[in-house]
């Protein structure tokens, strides 16, 4: 008897967290959908549009710089070294521009901006759903929904490409400075063997995973912000699923991704 | 023919799983009356307010606005008529003080222009005792009381017809408190407005109510004029209007 209760307590738990699993999904389509479906009916906010294309976008360049540099600098020793054991050192300024460009750039560029963007975002609309700000909103007439959460996902969808894109820049003169500065390399060779070796192909499949880990990053801060709990903890678990979220759905969105563009 | 309620509630039913916060409450406010909801901590006081603004969607029962079913009004109109105070001010920290009160006067269809919505809001500032200085500040930089005052002239703005106040007292000192309250009073005799007031500072209940409802085990325990609450006879109510620890109503909840 104990074993049946012990066995069905196991399975019971299984299936609770797989319903919740499920209804946490359901959840998430359905707040995603109502984001899309405001995007076509007015009002427009674009006041507030371009307030989080400034706080999305260009406060995280910085971040975004520095990692890709940093990423491309390391990538060119490492690949120099690894293409030193069958002598093929001049492979180094086409595999860092390719690697920065289709992978690194874009998702060492959103899991930064994740960190930043999507635990700032939750923290601050759970701190409004605590503090009754976003009742207020709806009493005042105005959607929460259309003046807090599309202005926010979108401008991280439209401002991780271009993040993005400033960081492949960055990511690539890295490696080039290790490469001509500390590996002996030519200047005008190592910028020549990069031109000639990168496809637009490379630049468009990491502009495309930006804009979805954008989205990602923009849906995944509103999301738990929204839903947050009551008080500090409430706001403070929202933050931290906000970022662990939108972090590991980057990382499985790129695999995916990746198989798209093979 | 008899008036038809601003507002009505009848049989209005709210759990949060198990917990069953609202269990039939029926509630009458008249046009241009003053209703205030009493009743102790988590007796369901903001969730009926919450319910009547289709914040929190009620389990069972029905609310008319105006003699309509809630589902069926047309919510924008009744929301570009309706103004309310909530309890911790509920201002937007991100906006200064001035774009806080004129706020749903900047997101209409036909918008004011920035400067008309400044003299406005400084207006309405006026309104409830505070200087022009104020307009440009955060509410970060504001006290509790001043906050306060800030919710209560955006609520104002527009001059509603329907207003509701949310513990319009909560955590300010006495005399804040009584400055409150009293323009509170002036402003719905002024406005001609219609209030729902809810609130456990019987010095509130006082000064705003025409009319009392004690909610109480979910549903109205007692509701009245406010003249007639001292001696109504009930003893959930005498024992909340008299503070008294013993009573019918557990001291721990």
């Amino acid at each position: 008897m104990i074993v049946i209760d012990v066995v069905s307590g196991f399975f019971a738990s299984i299936g609770r967290s797989v319903l919740g699993l499920l209804a946490a999904t359901g959840r998430l389509a359905i707040f995603a959908g109502l984001i899309v479906s405001h995007l076509v009916r007015p009002p427009f906010y674009f006041g507030e549009l371009g307030r989080q294309l400034m706080r999305i976008g260009y406060f995280s360049l910085p971040v975004v710089g520095l990692t890709t540099l940093f990423t491309g600098a390391a990538l060119a020793l490492q690949i120099y070294a690894g293409g030193a054991r069958f002598s093929a050192e001049t492979v180094v300024p086409s595999i860092v521009a390719i690697g920065i460009v289709r992978e690194l750039g874009p998702v060492l560029g959103g899991l930064m901006v994740a960190g930043r963007v999507s635990s700032s975002i939750a923290a601050e609309i759970g701190t409004m759903r605590v503090t009754e700000q976003i009742d207020a909103l709806s009493t005042l007439s105005t959607d929460p929904i259309k003046y807090l959460v599309l202005p926010r996902v979108l401008a991280a969808t439209l401002a991780l490409p271009v993040l993005v894109l400033i960081g492949d820049v960055i990511g690539v003169m890295g490696g080039y400075l290790v490469g001509t500065a500390r590996l002996g390399f030519n200047p005008a060779n190592y910028i020549r063997n990069t031109l000639d070796f990168l496809e637009v192909g490379d630049v468009t499949s990491g502009l495309w995973k930006a804009a979805t880990f954008g989205f990602i990053i923009g849906l995944m801060g509103c999301f738990h912000g929204y839903n947050s709990g009551r008080g500090a903890q409430g706001v403070g678990q929202a933050t931290t699923n906000a970022v662990v979220t939108a972090s590991v759905l980057i990382l499985a969105a790129n695999y995916v991704l990746t198989e798209a563009f093979f | 023919m008899a008036e038809t309620p601003r507002i009505e509630l009848l049989d209005l039913h709210k759990a949060f799983g198990e917990n069953r916060v609202l269990a039939g409450v029926n509630l009458k406010v008249m046009p241009g009356e003053s209703v205030v909801i009493i009743g102790g901590s988590g007796t369901g006081k903001s969730v009926t307010l919450k319910c009547i603004l289709g914040l929190l969607l009620h389990d069972r029962g029905e609310i008319r606005i105006d003699g309509a079913p809630v589902e069926r009004i047309d919510r924008r109109a009744f929301l570009r008529n309706f103004g309310m105070l909530f309890q911790g001010g509920a201002l937007f920290d991100s906006l200064p003080v001035w774009r806080n009160v004129s706020f749903r006067l900047l997101q209409a269809r036909k918008p004011l222009s920035r400067t008309q919505a400044h003299s406005l809001a400084v207006a309405k500032l006026g309104r409830v005792g505070l200087g022009p200085e104020v307009a440009d500040r955060y509410p970060a930089e504001l006290s509790g009381g001043m906050q306060k005052r800030v919710g209560l002239a955006r609520a104002i703005a527009t001059d509603p017809a329907l207003i509701f106040f949310d513990e319009p007292t909560a955590g300010l000192d006495p005399i804040m408190a009584g400055v409150i309250n009293d323009l509170i009073r002036e402003l719905v005799e002024e406005m001609g407005a219609t209030a729902v007031t809810i609130t456990h500072d019987m010095t509130t209940v006082r000064t705003v109510a025409d009319h009392v409802a004690m909610l109480h085990g979910g549903v109205v325990r007692w509701a009245g004029p406010v003249e007639d609450m001292d001696g109504c006879g009930d003893p959930y109510v005498d024992q909340f209007i008299h503070g008294r620890a013993a009573g019918p109503i557990a001291a721990i909840r």
